[in-house]
């Protein structure tokens, strides 16, 4: 027994992605098909040579059909992946899975979501018959609950850290201005975030991902196939995912200051990539900043800040462009956008262009002598999510 | 000797200043204040919370039959009694009905359960509403009031039952149809004169039952919507004005089906051993009921009395009190409706739902809230019991103030609240405002209506702070 990895067994040849904004001129077919088309270009490779596909949407379709149809595709298996939020990542897992296992050739993961349809502002979660005693809260103020609570654990004033998350958000927007792709490309300062309206708990709507729809995806082949397609592919070292139970709003032990899962599915990810000192040895990495405090306690939960240390970190600017560690260098969900079951692999499209030296000019970050890049997507709240962290390398070994 | 063995009521936690009304309008209003149920309460909520009251003041004494009388009720042909049944997880052999429609049926559900029978919590309710400027808006208030009625053989009697007389007359002075926003009346006059004969006559006909006469009436309370022929006739019934009991209506407000109960209430938590109790109520001829207190009140401690919930309380501005009464509709957040419940999945989860039970774990001793099949400290499977949760106090242990959810009255302030002996749910706080809540504050559960989708009401619990006045 043991989550064993298929570390260096699978290979990334191609990563694409469409532009995340309001899309009021396109329905999520086109979306699918942008999204492949791109895809497809990246890899160098048709439709017809990928022999099968997972398709990850959270809420905007249902069963492979919804990309077979605008994709044509005949005779092949489509299957449709939700997790949450990080649906994408996982479309992506269960792709990679089935070429490790021999299944398949050449896989193709597609992430697509049209949120902007909806008519109502952020996202909203589909019906499904309950007897009523769920909460209903939004997102933004299940993640605010960590502000208070990480103050609180660690002594500080609550003003303290509503300023260190805010430089989160200026951070991933100084990214995002940066990114042609990216749904908002206008920097903005922490003391002006400070400024705005508290719409749940401390946060303002600067602190929340931007809503936007959008596709990315990924083609995979086996490793030693690799360069058949490509000259720099990169090879998978670790995918770990871990589901919780919902711990958080049922166990008084836990505190709000840290989301155990990404915990879990970190130490997993790096035991599957033999890797010890993730903040020495990760080069960039772009992680779930659904919301300004997720991002704040990722860092310490991925390993790269010690307990407690994250906010100093942070106004450091140790996570910025030019910091020891890069993080969200594409503008992150902050400030690329999150069309929910895309932002896995819009992550990895960053970390695909990154470690192969194609990120524009404006927003490479700096040879730090590491060649491995991470995405951490999750999907849910604090106590009471699933977390995804994949790593992957430019070099096999 | 059958009588009043517990008291409980539920006055709302807002109180409207009646001068709010003048000054915003430039007429109506008047001087006190009423009480305003909370977007979140209705008649059945409030009923809920008096039946509970009632229920921990009487310990150890076993319910046998639960009745709800209402002119406000929240559904129609569905009983309402059943859920206040579902909330004090009464067992399924003891029967619920609602009396419901006229303000006269609470005064005759409790006449009914003091002659005879089982032990019966008689539970009124009742929310008044009036348009902006009415005296109804001004006079009515919002409250309920339970009283559990049985033998001394049930428990410890507070109050005996001596008797009364009941007079009645088809006249039309009040009236409202089905689905009706507000309350008609004739003119005024008519109804002063019309009641003054039937005062005399139900005040002469009880004081014959009971064989007594009016000097040995300690307290009488008379209640009336029509307040004018309650004023003007009070005085010609024999007893003495300092023995005219406080009628609640400058603090409360008339509570229309549940105000006769509540001022019962009143007077036996205030009153010592051996005081004869009138209460006479006006609603389409007149009511008559006599109690006279005994040795047991001098022990009798209420759950929630009503003087520390008249103490207690808290302001709501007229704009807000126009709002959640339907008067002025507010933009929402724009976000969806929240979807009706399952009745299917919400009948599966009765003892949750209503009962606010949950499960605690045989082998690690956790409280899954709610209840758990499978424990989340070691896996036990289907090992675990029923823990309710109900009159358990909790700690808030983190909060948030969430200014883009749908909420019939935003913003939503939203608690992780640790019970004491173990549990964690996190709940919505309700009568409180955003900026006094902090982490450590101290919370009851309470029942409330959540919202309400496709014409169904969702009930569930919240919590509220734990308020000095009450115990």
């Amino acid at each position: 027994m043991g989550s064993n990895g298929i570390k260096d067994r699978v290979a990334i040849i191609g990563v694409g992605c469409v532009p995340f904004t309001e899309h009021w001129e396109k329905s999520l077919d086109d979306l699918i098909i942008d999204g492949a088309k791109a895809t497809y270009a990246s890899a160098g490779i048709s439709q017809d040579e990928v022999d099968a596909f997972w398709f990850g949407t959270s809420q905007s379709a249902a069963s492979g059909l919804a990309m077979g149809g605008p994709l044509k595709i005949h005779g092949k298996p489509i299957s449709r992946v939700e997790n949450y939020c990080a649906t994408g990542s996982e479309a992506m897992r269960q792709a990679a899975y089935a070429v490790a296992s021999g299944a398949y050739d050449v896989v193709m993961a597609l992430g697509a979501e049209k949120v902007k349809d909806g008519g109502y502002q952020g996202l909203n979660a589909f019906p499904i018959p309950t007897d009523g005693t769920q909460r209903t809260l939004t997102a933004a103020a299940m993640f605010a609950m960590i502000l208070p609570a990480y103050a609180e654990k660690y002594g500080l004033d609550v003003d303290e850290i509503r300023y260190a998350v805010a430089k989160i958000a200026e951070k991933n927007h100084f990214n995002g201005a940066r990114n042609p792709l990216a749904q908002f490309r206008r920097e903005t300062s922490a003391e002006q975030i400070c400024q705005m309206a508290a719409v749940a708990g401390r946060l303002s709507v600067f602190d929340c991902a931007g809503v936007a729809d959008g596709a990315a995806g990924v083609i995979m082949c086996r490793a030693e196939d690799a360069l058949e397609y490509c000259d720099d592919p990169l090879y998978i070292k670790a995918l770990s995912f871990v589901a919780g139970t919902g711990a958080g709003s049922l166990d008084p032990d836990y505190d709000y200051t840290t989301l155990s899962e990404c915990k879990w599915s970190a130490d997993d990810a790096y035991a599957q990539a033999g890797i010890t000192d993730p903040r020495n040895e990760i080069a960039v990495a772009g992680v779930h900043d659904c919301f300004t405090p997720t991002e704040l306690v990722l860092m310490e939960d991925l390993g790269f800040s010690n307990p407690g240390d994250a906010w100093r970190d942070v106004l450091n600017g140790d996570f910025n462009l030019d910091g020891r560690l890069p993080v969200n260098t594409d503008g992150g969900l902050k400030s690329f956008g999150h069309p929910v079951g895309a932002s896995g692999l819009r992550m990895l499209y960053e970390i695909w262009l990154q470690l192969r030296g194609q990120a524009p000019k404006e927003r490479t970050i700096a040879d730090n002598g590491r060649s491995l890049g991470l995405t951490h997507n999750l999907g849910g709240y604090p106590g009471e999510m699933v977390s995804f962290v994949g790593i992957y390398g430019t070099e096999l070994g | 000797m059958r009588g009043i063995i517990a008291t409980g009521t539920h006055l709302p936690h807002r109180r409207l200043d009646r001068a709010a009304v003048a000054a915003f309008f430039g007429k109506g209003g008047g001087t006190g204040t009423r009480t305003v149920a909370s977007f979140d309460e209705d008649t059945t909520t409030m009923g809920a919370e008096a039946a509970r009251a009632a229920v921990a003041s009487a310990t150890g004494v076993d319910v046998d039959a639960l009745w709800f009388a209402t002119a406000s009720p929240a559904y129609l042909e569905k009983t309402n009694a059943s859920a206040i049944h579902a909330t004090l997880r009464l067992d399924a052999s003891v029967p619920a009905f609602d009396f419901g429609g006229a303000h006269r049926s609470g005064t005759g559900a409790l006449r009914t359960a003091l002659e005879a029978g089982p032990t019966t919590l008689v539970v009124a309710s009742d929310s008044r509403d009036g348009l902006a400027t009415s005296a109804d808006e001004s006079q009515g208030g919002d409250g309920a009031a339970a009283l559990l009625i049985g033998d001394d053989t049930a428990g410890p009697v507070l109050a005996e039952f001596v008797g009364g007389a009941s007079v009645t007359d088809e006249f039309l002075e009040r009236w409202r149809v089905p689905g009706g926003d507000r309350s008609r009346t004739w003119e005024e006059r008519f109804g002063e004169v019309v009641y003054a004969p039937l005062m005399e006559q139900a005040w002469t006909a009880a004081l014959a039952d009971t064989g007594l006469v009016a000097d040995d009436i300690h307290t009488l309370v008379v209640v009336g919507t029509h307040a004018r022929a309650v004023a003007r006739n009070v005085g010609k019934l024999g007893v003495a004005a300092e023995r005219i009991g406080n009628d609640l209506s400058e603090s409360v407000g008339n509570t229309g089906t549940a105000h006769p109960l509540l001022v019962l209430a009143a007077a036996i938590e205030t009153a010592g051993p051996g005081e004869a109790i009138a209460i006479m109520a006006l609603a389409d001829g007149v009511d008559v009921l006599v109690v006279r207190t005994t040795e047991a009140i001098g022990s009798y401690t209420p759950a929630r009395p009503v003087a520390s919930q008249i103490a207690g309380g808290a302001p709501i501005d007229y704009a807000k009190f126009l709002s959640w009464r339907g008067m002025v509709a507010i933009e929402p957040p724009n976000r969806p409706l929240p979807n009706r419940p399952s009745a299917a999945a919400a009948h599966r989860r009765d003892d949750w739902k209503f009962g606010f039970v949950g499960s605690r774990d045989r082998s690690s001793g956790m409280v899954h809230l709610p209840p758990a099949r499978v424990s989340e400290k070691g896996g036990a499977v289907d090992d675990m019991d029923e823990v309710p949760m109900a009159d358990v106090h909790g700690t808030v242990v983190s909060f948030t103030v969430d200014k883009l959810v749908y909420s019939p009255s935003p913003p939503v302030v939203f608690a992780v609240v640790d019970f004491d002996g173990g549990g964690r749910v996190p709940l919505e706080l309700t009568d409180v405002d955003a900026d006094e809540v902090e982490v450590g504050m101290r919370v009851e559960p309470t029942f409330r209506r959540l919202f309400t989708a496709d014409e169904i009401h969702n009930y569930f619990w919240k919590v509220r702070p734990v308020r000095g006045a009450d115990r």
